[in-house]
């Protein structure tokens, strides 16, 4: 499978898929615009509640081409951040006590100042967390030895991996994927990640493989560890659970299943005020692989900038401005919000 | 010309409009219903599970949507979802056949 991008198909174009999100009607569905909900629950404008942490997109290179991702990430994705807006992103977290960095992309290991930039953050006290895909791990040789490298700067690890079976993890992911990703997560385990004591965290994401939301965050939880621990011998600490937004290849995947309609509808049914409350826009700042500055990665993926009242790109970071911003929303925001909620951080409620 | 049939999917999200006549025991049902499907001694997705094993016993298609959803939720998979659907089969299946020990019995009963 190739990127949106490469195949140059209509949905690479982020304005196309802000005009099928802005349809308030859809094959007979009704949509509710999604500000009018916030409304309703006393928060709009959308605000930042504190600056908790700093999301960096190092690139949309990536060795997998997954059916679900937002980013449109794939090998055949080039943009990629340099050392000198990584610097600039340094620069910003060195006026500030934003304790937690979370590193993304892509694969943000295939970014050749990845480890640079690690080193940097640990320097700066901060605490790294890395998105890893974990099959980047076992890819090739240069990356073997990442799990070490993760472990010698006390980074936090948060993989995906959407299901304990083969099947269903291939089908989002892609054939293999699941075997590769066990071989990685034993070689996380085997320098101590998710092993009790250890100090060093491995959490896993589930994001569902379809048309469909989480279940209880809890729950899978308890059966990811019983399956993972029985037939693979694997631990790890918690499993997030994130809800798939109609945002990218996953929108491509609803439009082309004709699962759009119901799945917006699904959404937006299950709306929770009390997840709204906790979007993680309100506590991130989200910086692109070329500087500029987002609500969330999500947004990255829309171009949809922080709103003109803040500091567009980190160079001009200025944390006072940020702090006074209006969060930009759209109706890709209801995935944040259906049921326990929806975050990086997993269920919110 | 719309498409009619006994059933019409879109009927499955307006169960909850069975309360408008007869509001009380409509009510009771679902606050029963609500309780059943928590986590318990079973686990929700055990639950899923047996409900989607019913729902094809009892061939409720309204139910067999809802629960092919819950139990992909609940992180069911494929093979879990059929094996739910082999188990209904069985005890149909076995349920049908017992009756028959009836039909010898009777068979043996009014025969020479
Ligand atoms: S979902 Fe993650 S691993 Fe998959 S293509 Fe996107 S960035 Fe790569
Ligand atoms: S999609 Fe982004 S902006 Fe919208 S609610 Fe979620 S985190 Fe906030």
């Amino acid at each position: 499978m190739k990127s949106l991008h490469a195949r140059q198909a209509p949905l690479a174009d982020t304005g196309y898929q802000l005009a099928v999100l802005s349809q308030a009607e859809a094959a007979g569905a009704h949509f509710p615009a999604f500000a009018h909900k916030l409304r309703e629950s006393g928060l709009l404008p959308l605000r930042p509640t504190g600056l908790a942490v700093m999301q960096i997109n190092v690139g949309k290179m990536c060795n997998q081409t997954c059916r679900h991702c937002h980013v449109d990430a794939g090998p055949d994705r080039t943009e990629i951040m340099t050392r000198e807006t990584m610097q600039l992103c340094l620069d910003a977290l060195a006026q500030t006590d934003i304790p937690v960095v979370d590193l993304t992309g892509g694969a943000p290991e295939m970014n050749p100042d990845f480890r640079w930039l690690v080193e940097q953050i640990s320097a700066l006290g901060r605490e790294t967390i890395v998105r890893c895909n974990l099959t980047i791990i076992v890819a090739n040789k240069k990356y073997h030895d990442l799990p070490e490298f993760f472990a010698q700067h006390r980074v936090r690890v948060v993989s995906s991996l959407p299901h304990f079976s083969a099947g269903r993890t291939d089908a989002q992911r892609g054939e293999g994927v699941f075997e590769r990703s066990i071989r990685a997560l034993k070689m996380l385990n085997a320098v101590g990640y998710g092993v009790e004591g250890s100090g060093l965290s491995l959490d896993l994401v589930y994001n569902p493989a379809g048309a469909f939301m989480p279940g209880s965050q809890a729950s899978l939880e308890r059966e990811f560890k019983q399956r993972l621990g029985r037939e693979y011998g694997i631990v790890f600490n918690s499993l997030l659970t994130i809800t798939n937004l109609p945002v990218s290849r996953f929108m491509e995947y609803l439009l082309e299943t004709g699962n759009y309609e119901s799945y917006m509808e699904k959404l937006i049914a299950a709306y929770n005020p009390v997840a709204a409350a906790n979007v993680m826009c309100r506590s991130t700042l989200s910086i692109g692989w070329d500087g500029q500055l987002y609500d969330c990665d999500f947004n990255q993926q829309l171009d949809l900038l922080v709103a003109s009242t803040a500091p567009q790109h980190i160079r001009d970071f200025n944390e006072a401005a940020l702090s006074e911003r209006s969060i930009v929303i759209n109706q890709h925001c209801y995935g944040c919000t259906a049921g326990a909620g929806s975050s990086c951080g997993g269920a919110t409620t | 010309m719309e498409k009619s049939t006994y059933y019409n999917p879109a009927d499955l999200a307006k169960f909850g409009n069975i309360t408008e006549w007869q509001s009380e025991m409509g009510n009771k049902f679902f606050s029963y219903y609500a309780e059943v499907f928590k986590d318990g001694a079973l686990s929700e997705r055990e639950k899923a599970l047996i409900a989607l094993a019913v729902a094809h016993a009892v061939q409720c298609p309204y139910c067999i949507d809802a629960y092919t959803t819950d139990s992909l939720q609940k992180g069911a998979d494929e093979a879990q979802m059929m094996e739910a659907v082999h188990v209904a089969a069985a005890i149909k299946g076995g349920a049908a056949l017992v009756h028959g020990v009836q039909m010898m019995n009777k068979a043996k009963e009014l025969s020479m």
